[in-house]
């Protein structure tokens, strides 16, 4: 319970019910950078409590699309979209829509791993700090359940008061796993989380991933295409700004329908 | 066994791998060369610091720091009001400057780094710091001296900030830079408005280098004379309001040195070492206080 948190205007629960189909719809989705058009007519549903992958050769815009879930593509200058995106049948462009809230019930992982120079214990309840969060002793039990659910008490639990960047590489990434599920978002959102670790730290982050689409919503942007086939059920195939295919990840990397997804996770391409 | 061991060519001891004499040798002469004119750069700094010890030593006691200026002939007495004075003026000019130089910088750099009013900003700024210290003295006896009919500390502080503001504008504007665009981006990913993001994030990573920046405009408002030459004018006196005229040390050394009195000549040398020793101090201070804490 975190009592203090400002109601979002998005009718979010944690009562959704898991593999709903279109928890997260996207439709008819343009988005530019400038004048660059990134996303063309992008329409796709994600279903809750499942891990949705996206793939595709750089610059396909499967990025592109993950930071607009929670709209960080708008701290870019210049950028605009058309089209909407809805999540639990709310439009995040809605006006009433607070943008702050928004984040708050979405949290995100980034390609490189990027905790705050503090310590670890800060950098967990950073989020509940910046809602307002006082009381200790939620920040206390907010620490331990973000850590073990990110797999990281056992290591840290000592050493709580260090600063996060004594870390290792895969331990920082888990900790901004832990920080990402502080606030109890029911999404979270993965932009190549793994691509800078080495295969162990990988394996550990990917048991932690199968582990978390129990409470949350995961949607992750992998160039790892392994990696989306052991961890997804859903897999989306984009290539120049374009949705080539979205089907389940068994279909895609077994029988996809189309031949530039074929052509793509058998290497001839991308 | 030792005697068993027989010296095998080994890679670097193989015919034709010898690398050439003149090689070796221009390659030592570089370097040589290197350290020669890195040592020479040194000689400036320390000639002036033997310099003042040499000539500021033998008047240096505690009776400098609390007592006024001997009257032009006569012999004793300090520059406490001088030290007090510049403290003061330096103080003032802090209070102005630091908080405008950060606030505009963190409305350049945070909010709207590609806005007309920040490019003006920045351009302006940079414009300042070329500005001849003697032109902030003549823009705040206009506006200060002329319109108070007073020469004060208040109007010496408001030279040193226009000095110092676009110094310190800079310094905070560079050193927000260097805080990590990762640092952002996950303060923001996790549902925090710009203002935390920088009041709780950006700032407290920020705040090393730009205490550099405030130390460096520290030393340089301190020694300044030509801005507090006539807007704060000299006194012989301690200092009773921030409405008078107000010695400093910079102008003392500047009126004692001209004086035909060894004496006199001799206290401005010591006032010169006392000038760059407060301003080594709160260097090297400023250093150890606000080093970066995780590293």
């Amino acid at each position: 319970m975190i009592p203090t948190y400002n109601t979002p205007p998005l009718p979010l629960t944690n009562d959704f019910v898991p593999g709903e189909s279109n928890f997260i719809q996207v439709k008819d989705f343009n988005f530019y950078y400038g004048k660059k058009q990134a996303l063309h007519g992008i329409t796709l549903e994600i279903p809750s409590r499942q891990v949705t992958a996206f793939i595709g050769p750089s610059g396909c815009g499967k990025s592109t699309l993950l930071r607009n879930f929670n709209r960080m593509n708008e701290l870019i200058p210049g950028v605009r979209h058309e089209g909407d995106i809805t999540i639990h049948g709310t439009s995040i462009y809605d006006p009433s829509v607070e943008i702050i809230a928004l984040r708050r019930r979405i949290g995100m992982v980034f390609q490189k791993s990027n905790p705050f120079p503090m310590s670890i214990y800060e950098n967990i309840v950073y989020p509940l700090r910046i809602a307002g969060q006082k009381d200790r002793s939620v920040l206390d039990e907010t620490v331990e359940r973000c850590l073990r659910s990110a797999a990281l008490w056992e290591e840290a639990k000592d050493r709580l008061h260090d600063s996060a960047l004594g870390l290792s590489g895969g331990q920082m990434q888990r900790l901004c796993i832990a920080r990402a599920v502080a606030s109890r978002p029911e999404i979270l959102l993965m932009d190549e989380p793994c691509s800078a670790l080495d295969p162990i730290a990988t394996a550990k982050v990917e048991e932690l991933i199968v582990e978390l689409k129990k409470d949350f919503t995961i949607v992750i942007v992998t160039h790892n295409m392994q990696q989306a086939s052991r961890v997804s059920e859903l897999t989306a195939f984009f290539y120049l700004g374009n949705l080539v295919e979205f089907d389940d990840t068994k279909k895609i990397f077994t029988n996809p329908s189309q031949k530039q997804t074929e052509e793509y996770i058998t290497g001839r391409f991308g | 066994m030792n005697s068993t061991v027989t010296l095998t060519p080994n890679f670097f001891s193989g015919a034709g791998r010898q690398t050439s004499l003149l090689r070796l040798l221009r390659n030592k002469f570089l370097t040589g060369l290197c350290i020669f004119l890195s040592l020479l750069t040194l000689i400036p700094l320390l000639s002036i610091i033997i310099l003042l010890l040499q000539k500021g030593m033998p008047l240096l006691g505690p009776n400098l720091f609390t007592q006024l200026p001997p009257a032009p002939g006569q012999d004793g007495g300090g520059f406490g009001n001088a030290v007090v004075g510049t403290l003061a003026m330096v103080g003032i000019s802090l209070i102005f400057s630091v908080p405008l130089g950060i606030f505009a910088a963190v409305y350049v750099n945070e909010y709207a780094p590609v806005s007309n009013l920040a490019s003006a900003v920045r351009f302006v700024a940079k414009l300042l710091t070329g500005i001849p210290s003697i032109i902030c003295g003549v823009f705040a006896f206009a506006a200060i001296v002329m319109t108070t009919h007073k020469f004060s500390a208040l109007a010496g502080g408001i030279a040193l900030s226009i000095l110092i503001l676009p110094t310190i504008l800079l310094t905070a504007e560079q050193a927000l830079m260097g805080v990590p665009y990762a640092y952002r981006e996950a303060s923001f990913g996790v549902g925090a408005t710009p203002f935390q993001t920088i009041w709780r994030i950006v700032l407290p990573e920020a705040s090393p280098a730009m205490m550099t920046g405030i130390m460096l405009a520290v030393a340089r408002a301190s020694g300044e004379t030509a801005p507090v030459l006539f807007t704060a004018l000299f006194s012989y006196n301690w200092i009773h309001s921030l409405m008078e005229p107000t010695a400093s040390l910079s102008v003392l050394i500047f009126n004692f040195a001209a004086l035909p009195y060894s004496h006199h000549v001799a206290m401005a040398w010591t006032a010169s070492l006392v000038l760059v020793t407060l301003v080594t101090v709160t260097n090297v201070a400023a250093q150890v206080i606000f080093r970066p804490k995780h590293q």
